[in-house]
């Protein structure tokens, strides 16, 4: 415990503007991914456990991507459609055969994906630590605040996640597919009768969630060490924002990442041993004042 | 006495007997460090069914209370104040207190909230594991050893007493369990499964219920941790990473939810699975995770349930064609 230091970095202007850049990457990290999940759960009602599973694939594929061509923009590309694939068919191939049966079937389903893809990532990448480096794309000197200073990457990858952050909402609220897709939430035989595919709607629902896990990941990839089993831990960090924002609810997601990105980004500095702690006392918090959430609609 | 209670105490003698004669038909080391495997991750299984075949509580952190009750063990243990039955005994005291303090928080959300903040709860008591290095080792687990104190003259140093030991706390705690199944509390507990709305109506308040359920498990689980600790001597953080709460999901499915003695089925269906795989390959998750997916794609039920269920259909089949519907079979599972 070290509250000092703590103290000292808030008034400092420089290391405030550092640990606040890196609160926001942790957080819009977090944010993208919780929203994939938020998406699939609210739309298909199943909670796909084999998120963090995707998001490591999104990274893989972005790494592999990156060392055949040298190139970031195909490497986030390549982590993008090829998470986005790969969720199509598992939702055809297993989930959509488990819809509407218990829980424990559908946990069970993605226990066993997780467990095949971070065998095959051992298989194929190996099991020790890979680093996929700066692209040189980003090769520039960073930029300085107050004299704090973020790297440009930084700039780029909260920009990015906000702008689908962005698309994301206004597809859902604002265009017609956006309105069949919160009518196939509500009411999926309805919306079967009026003459839409609901079974392709849902596979492109998942898939447009995995998506998002896929990029999550593939932007992950030059800040983070990859290494197989790294999808659990943002699992259970993307549960909690889920549980702190509100199932369901973009806005919540966007806001409880960020809450869970300064706990982690501040708490490094003034309380190293607890910070995970904290994250589930404000969880526990959260759940014992409003069970739904903050920004949820319907009661958990 | 109750003729059910008659039967379940003869049945568990027979247990009882078939386990403590079956290393001394098979003089084979091998085999008595897998019955004890075996039965401590039998119990962590059956002890986690009450809360998911009986209940409905889908929670996928049920190995908390087996890392907890494995290091609080060992601890109290190295610690060399006190006795093996003390420590037995004070570990399962404070593993119910745990389960107590998350339970309490755990039980007011349904279904996949409750799985997902169970799992949160494990992670965190994980992470406490890793991090706290100067009590638990960190990742190299909690090493030198437990050492077992000669206690009423049982020596559990010697391995025919230390399985002996197993077994009769296996044996034990089915029997608990089995009273718990059988109570009505235990009918309770299928009223808030099927249709909490009307368990409420009829009086029952039912997240006091489902919390002591949940603590009970939790307990059962420490001590199923604790056997796996005496035995290996150590602890390790695996013990409370996520995948030992999924390979308990995994056993109770591959055993069926609906029999009490089912996930014993699968706790040896998955021991045996895991021990022939890891001898050829060391991708075992691939093979688990394939296994996991045909079984949940083809059978759609636990293996236990499928063939009883069959089993079930013939007798029926076989009374409908004598035409005597007296003598259906009766539907009330073993």
């Amino acid at each position: 415990m070290n509250l000092e230091a703590l103290v000292d970095c808030v008034s400092s202007s420089s290391c405030a503007v550092t640990q606040i850049s890196t609160a926001l990457i942790v957080g819009m990290l977090l944010f993208m991914v919780t929203s994939g999940l938020s998406l699939i759960f609210g739309v298909l009602g199943v909670i796909n456990f084999a998120h963090g599973a995707f998001y490591m694939m999104g990274a893989y594929f972005a790494f592999a991507a990156y060392q055949l061509t040298e190139s970031f923009f195909v490497a986030f590309a390549a982590g993008a459609v090829g998470v986005g694939l790969l969720g199509i068919i598992f939702e055809r191939l297993v989930m959509s055969r488990v819809y509407g049966r218990d829980v424990l079937m559908q946990l069970l389903v993605c226990y066993a994906i997780i467990l095949i893809l971070d065998d095959v990532v051992k298989i194929v990448f190996g099991a020790e630590y890979r680093m996929m480096g700066m692209p040189a794309a980003f090769a520039l000197p960073p930029l300085e605040i107050a004299g704090g200073f973020i790297p440009a990457y930084y700039v780029f990858m909260i920009g990015a996640s906000l702008a689908m952050g962005l698309a994301l909402w206004l597809g859902i609220n604002k265009t017609r597919l956006g309105k069949i897709v919160r009518a196939l939430a509500i009411n999926p035989q309805m919306v079967g009768a009026l003459g839409v595919n609901t079974k392709l709607l849902y596979a492109g629902v998942f898939g447009v969630g995995s998506v998002l896990a896929g990029i999550a990941g593939a932007l992950a990839a030059p800040m983070r060490t990859l290494t197989p089993g790294m999808g659990v831990s943002i699992l259970i960090e993307s549960f909690i924002v889920t549980v702190i924002g509100g199932m369901g609810s973009i806005a919540g997601a966007l806001i409880a990442a960020l809450l869970i990105g300064f706990t982690r980004a501040f708490g490094a500095i003034g309380f190293p041993l607890f910070v995970d702690g904290m994250m589930f006392a404000i969880m526990a918090l959260v759940l014992i004042v409003k069970p739904s959430g903050l920004l949820g609609r319907e009661t958990a | 006495m109750r003729s059910g209670l008659v039967r379940d105490l003869a049945m568990s003698c027979l247990l009882l007997a078939v386990l403590l004669v079956l290393p001394a038909l098979i003089p084979h080391p091998a085999l008595r460090d897998f019955l004890i495997y075996f039965m401590a991750y039998g119990l962590l299984a059956m002890s986690l069914n009450l809360l998911v075949g009986l209940t409905g509580l889908v929670s996928f952190g049920h190995a908390a209370y087996f890392a907890t009750g494995a290091y609080a063990f060992g601890l109290l243990m190295q610690s060399g104040k006190v006795s093996i039955p003390v420590a037995f005994m004070a570990t399962i005291a404070g593993t119910a207190i745990l389960a107590l303090v998350i339970g309490a928080i755990c039980v007011r959300l349904k279904e996949i909230y409750f799985a997902f903040i169970t799992l949160a709860f494990q992670m965190f008591i994980h992470s406490i594991i890793l991090t706290w290095v100067s009590l638990t080792g960190g990742d190299q687990g909690l090493r030198g050893g437990i050492p077992r104190p000669v206690f009423l003259g049982v020596d559990l140093n010697d391995g025919r007493v230390l399985y002996s030991f197993c077994v009769f706390v296996f044996i034990a705690c089915v029997m608990i369990m089995r009273q718990v199944w059988q109570s009505p509390f235990g009918y309770t507990l299928r009223m808030i499964r099927d249709n909490p709305a009307r368990a409420n109506f009829l009086g029952v308040n039912v997240p006091r219920v489902k919390l002591g359920i949940f603590v009970i498990a939790g307990a059962i689980a420490s001590v199923s941790g604790i056997l796996l600790a005496l035995f290996v001597s150590g602890a390790y953080p695996e013990f409370g990473f996520w995948t030992t709460s999924g390979e308990a999901i995994f056993m109770i499915m591959l055993g069926g939810t609906q029999l009490f003695l089912g996930p014993l089925v699968g706790a040896l269906l998955l021991q045996l699975l895991n021990h022939f795989v890891t001898v050829y390959t060391e991708y075992h998750g691939l093979v688990l995770g394939s296994v996991i997916l045909l079984i949940v794609l083809g059978l759609r039920q636990g293996v236990a349930d499928y063939v009883m269920e069959w089993w079930q259909d013939r007798r029926a089949r076989r009374a409908d064609v004598r035409l005597v519907p007296d003598e259906l079979p009766k539907q009330e599972p073993v």
